[in-house]
């Protein structure tokens, strides 16, 4: 009786399928696995980092990397203008960028979710309103917005946070009324209406779990935005401020010095690129996956 | 498109564009610090003298009333004064203009010869090798920090080949009286090809990395419609015509294909804008991007508040041109 | 006189990520000249396939794998790109299903009439004005002979300012602009209203007989067929099954496929009787069992059917692939 497992083994859920369909895409799980690795720096920085980030030594002032003549392999990747361990402030700033980037993201979707669910499925004068304010804030070019809001608050980290977030929303809130739109005529919405359902019911019950999926798509692939914008902010020096590492004010601080030393700059756009790449790359894997209106 | 279709879209602009100047109104209202205090500076004046200030700047009306006033003021292309350089807000943003529409066009003509062959050629040569570069460009375009990018472009071209200038828009020897303002166009109406070049070389790497990303997302566009296009029944009706290859790509699928490139590039040079304050910054570019960061800083909110109103306005403006090209490309669009 | 098309053994498969499907198994077509052949079939049954083989507008991830594909003597298979753009259009013309997918939203009707005749017409004259005028005085020409009023206006218009009727006009105009001997009319009036169909075949026979040159009529509609077609040939899952001329197929068929078909046209004669729709489904064409391709939908088959099964000659000018059909060819 070889097949008996076979046959007990319990039909795959939709989820299963898609989670298996994820995993045979190689790029994208090399990516997840690379995210993944970036959170572990932020989490763990502190045992990670070889030296204090915001130490000085002037010494050390512009150190080369390690395989270039004048470095030492305790400073990898050299040093900044103020003799600081370059490494050592891209793990740290990777906390900046991954939780700047989570919370805006957690942020937007919540309320993207309870404005678009709202706007999507009351529809009335609620959705006039929200989808009125979504093309309001659709009219600002999101970097000017996000420029004009810290020129207003001033600079730090919920500031941040905050002046991203206030458009960000828009984005989830979007997808998540256009979905409700097509789901609340289905069947079984009409069902557990006719079965007398209450609006908050069916709404977070009945449509909310059918449309998750698109939604959590969407934000990943927006995180990649929101990480970048974060840096710009912090480029021009209206982000997280000094002495904190950030990966955008790093770049900043190299622009000075690129006539000789180029990798107090590169190295910290590097990481950018590659856990923008890497959330990128994951997040169309997942869109594939999981999106059924792009399977081919 | 209809009158009425058109008067419609155009009356959606009006609540838009309300909005858009009731929040940058708020944003500048609610942000900390005293204009007049800032004004005043170090100057050692009367509380009676500081008081006729704030009331020659309407600072002491109420909030609504102040709102329509600024709006009013706005229509009529008011903005109040710079605080940082005593003169109008919009004389300063007008001297600043000509270089960002510059690099902007610069850019977006970038983008287009760029974007469309690579696009073009993804789509008939699926999985070769062009199709593969126009994934990785896609790809960078939406991931590379600008700001980096354009360092790297200096570090290669400016400090290491030393064949393009650092920053700037034009070198000291080729300096010309303006014109049109667009030093690409006024250098060649002075007959100076030499100041032409060397206005050229000032633009192209801050025009290629604020271009970039809008390559990326008009190569995708470009791709995917034209893959569409091709599978349409009157792309096989052509080929069944007899007509040469060139013809059914070029003049049946090509001019269907790039209605949507089209109208997305009209959005996208709204994000542009953006993207100047960035480039502007790292190019050392005297436009108004990097005349906002500036005032910013200098605490000069008139100047903010005005160009945050006026890229804006800009965007919706685009957007709304953007909606209209679309309709007017498409035949199919009833009438 | 030799056929004008004679397709031999015709294989055409589309690699999918699920298998090989076949779409064309094996398909032989005669068409003479002259004549309009029906082919008669469901949707996927291989027969719109095999026509977009025979103009070589197969498109990746088709391909065709085998077979000669013979037209007026030549094989078509053997021509460069080139040569085949030369038949194509101008020797062999095609309609598609719909006229409003088929014309291109974004030129005129003028722009795609003036095309085909500007690859095609030898006779044009060289210079650029006369040219010019020339194509312009053809194009209106042509859209007065399908029946377009006032054809000179209308040239600078669009496809969607036409009526639908009115369209399908326009693409059989630009069809048949450099007088091919060969048309192939691929569902000509499915997407029509039943007024317009009759009038639009009507077309069609009357250009054929001014013309004399040969149709082939793709469609599933055996009504059509009976009313305008001299031969018919019935297609099913890639393969032939009947084929012979109209009025004997249609008056005994031989094959159950047939029989289903014609028991399944609702008819104003036979008011009063059930229709009876074929059972089942076309099957899956990917590895297809070697047995009769019918088999799970037919009401007689047998045991015998679970071989593979060869055309049989059922009468002097008729075929069919069944084993209770006349005798075995081989």
């Amino acid at each position: 009786m070889t097949n008996v497992a076979e046959i007990s083994r319990p039909p795959e859920t939709i989820f299963q399928q898609n989670l298996r369909n994820f995993m045979g895409n190689r790029l994208a799980v090399a990516s997840t696995a690379v995210v993944f690795l970036f959170i572990l720096l932020a989490i763990f920085a502190p045992l990670i980092a070889p030296h204090d980030p915001n130490t000085t030594d002037l010494f050390r002032r512009l150190q080369p990397p390690a395989w270039v003549e004048g470095g030492e392999w305790s400073y990898l990747l050299g040093c900044d203008q103020l003799g600081r361990d370059i490494l050592s402030r891209i793990i740290y700033g990777a906390r900046i960028s991954i939780f700047i980037g989570a919370a805006v993201i957690l942020v937007a979707t919540t309320i993207g979710i309870i404005a678009g669910l709202s706007a999507g499925y009351l529809r009335g004068w609620v959705d006039v309103v929200i989808s009125r304010l979504v093309d309001i804030l659709l009219g600002f070019p999101y970097l000017i917005f996000a420029i004009g809001l810290m020129a207003m608050m001033g600079p730090g980290l919920i500031n941040i946070i905050l002046a991203l977030a206030y458009k960000e929303w828009v984005i989830p809130c979007r997808v998540v009324r256009g979905e409700t739109l097509a789901t609340r005529e289905q069947e079984y919405v009409e069902a557990a209406r006719a079965l007398g359902a209450s609006r908050k019911h069916i709404m977070i019950k009945e449509i909310l779990p059918n449309i998750l999926s698109p939604v959590v798509v969407v934000s990943t692939i927006r995180m990649a935005h929101v990480i970048i914008l974060e840096a710009s902010l912090s480029f021009l020096g209206l982000g997280v401020q000094p002495p904190t590492a950030s990966w955008g004010s790093m770049v900043s601080d190299g622009r000075a010095f690129i006539l000789e030393s180029w990798w107090v700059s590169t190295f910290p756009g590097l990481a950018i690129l590659l856990l923008v790449l890497a959330i990128n790359v994951a997040g169309q894997g997942l869109r594939d996956a999981f999106d059924p209106r792009f399977h081919e | 498109m209809g009158f009425g279709k058109f008067l419609e879209r155009v009356l959606h602009l009006v609540p838009v564009l309300l909005g858009v100047s009731v929040i940058v109104f708020i944003m500048m209202a609610l942000t900390p610090g005293d204009p007049v205090q800032i004004m005043i500076g170090d100057q050692a004046i009367t509380p009676e003298q500081e008081s006729a200030l704030r009331r020659d700047l309407g600072l002491d009306r109420p909030m609504l009333e102040r709102f329509f006033v600024f709006v009013g003021n706005a229509v009529q292309g008011d903005f109040g004064e710079s605080f940082y350089h005593r003169r109008p807000v919009s004389e300063v943003i007008a001297e600043r203009l000509p270089a960002t529409i510059e690099l902007s066009l610069v850019a977006l003509i970038f983008a287009l010869v760029t974007s469309i062959p690579l696009g073009v050629l993804a789509a008939i040569r699926k999985n070769s090798i062009f199709d593969r570069i126009a994934t990785v460009i896609s790809l960078l375009g939406v991931s590379l920090p600008g700001f980096w990018f354009g360092i790297l472009l200096l570090m290669l071209f400016a400090v290491h080949l030393n064949i393009l200038p650092v920053a700037g828009r034009i070198g000291y020897a080729s300096e010309i009286a303006p014109i049109t303002h667009f030093l690409l166009i006024d250098t060649l109406l002075r007959g100076r090809p030499d100041a032409f070049l060397d206005a050229l070389s000032h633009i192209v790497l801050p025009a290629i990395t604020l271009g970039l990303p809008m390559t990326a997302i008009l190569m995708r566009v470009t791709r995917s419609s034209m893959l569409e296009v091709l599978q349409q029944d009157y792309v096989t009706f052509a080929e069944a015509k007899g007509l040469s290859r060139r013809r059914v790509l070029f003049r049946h699928a090509l001019k269907n294909a790039l209605i949507p490139t089209v109208s997305v590039a009209a959005i996208e040079t709204g994000s542009l804008l953006g993207g100047n304050m960035i480039v502007e910054t790292v190019f050392g570019w005297p436009g108004l991007g990097r005349l906002v960061v500036e005032s910013i800083f200098l605490r000069n909110y008139p100047l903010v508040q005005a160009a945050v109103l006026l890229y804006a306005v800009t965007y919706v403006l685009l957007n709304f041109f953007a909606d209209i090209l679309y309709t007017v490309l498409n035949p199919k669009v009833k009438l | 006189m030799s056929a004008l098309l004679d397709v031999k053994g015709l294989r055409t498969v589309f690699e999918t990520r699920a298998g090989t499907v076949c779409a064309v198994d094996g398909v032989d077509v005669e068409v003479r000249r002259g004549e309009c052949l029906g082919i008669v079939g469901e949707s996927g049954s291989g027969k719109s396939v095999t026509f977009a083989s025979v103009m070589g507008l197969v498109r990746s991830p088709g391909r065709i794998d085998a077979g000669e594909i013979l037209f007026d003597g030549r094989d078509l298979r053997k021509l460069s790109q080139k040569e085949l753009r030369a038949v194509r259009g101008r020797d062999i013309a095609m309609t598609m299903q719909d006229a409003l997918t088929a014309l291109n939203p974004a030129l005129t009707v003028g722009v795609q009439l003036a095309e085909v005749l500007e690859a095609h017409d030898e006779t044009l004259p060289r210079g650029r004005r006369a040219r010019t005028r020339a194509i312009r005085e053809r194009s209106a020409e042509i859209l007065g002979l399908v029946g377009i009023p006032s054809p000179d206006s209308r040239l600078s218009q669009y496809p969607h300012e036409f009526s639908g009727g009115m369209r399908q006009r326009i693409m059989i105009a630009i069809a048949l602009a450099c007088r091919p001997k060969l048309l192939i009319a691929d569902e000509p009036t499915t997407a029509l209203d039943v007024t317009i169909q009759a009038q639009v075949l009507e077309l069609i026979s009357d250009i054929r007989a001014k013309l004399g040159m040969s149709v082939v009529l793709i469609t599933h509609d055996l009504g059509v067929v009976a009313e305008h077609c001299d031969r018919v040939m019935v297609m099913y899952a890639g393969q032939v099954v009947e084929e012979g001329p109209t009025t004997e197929v249609i008056g005994s068929p031989s094959h159950p496929y047939t029989r289903g078909l014609l028991g399944s046209i609702p008819r104003l004669a036979l008011r009063g009787q059930p229709i009876h729709p074929i059972e089942g489904q076309v099957p899956d064409l990917i590895d297809l069992p070697a047995q009769c391709r019918f088999y799970s939908r037919c009401a007689d088959r047998t045991d015998a059917c679970l071989t593979p099964i060869a055309v049989r000659q059922v009468g002097p000018h008729r075929k069919a692939r069944c084993i209770l059909a006349g005798e075995d060819t081989q």
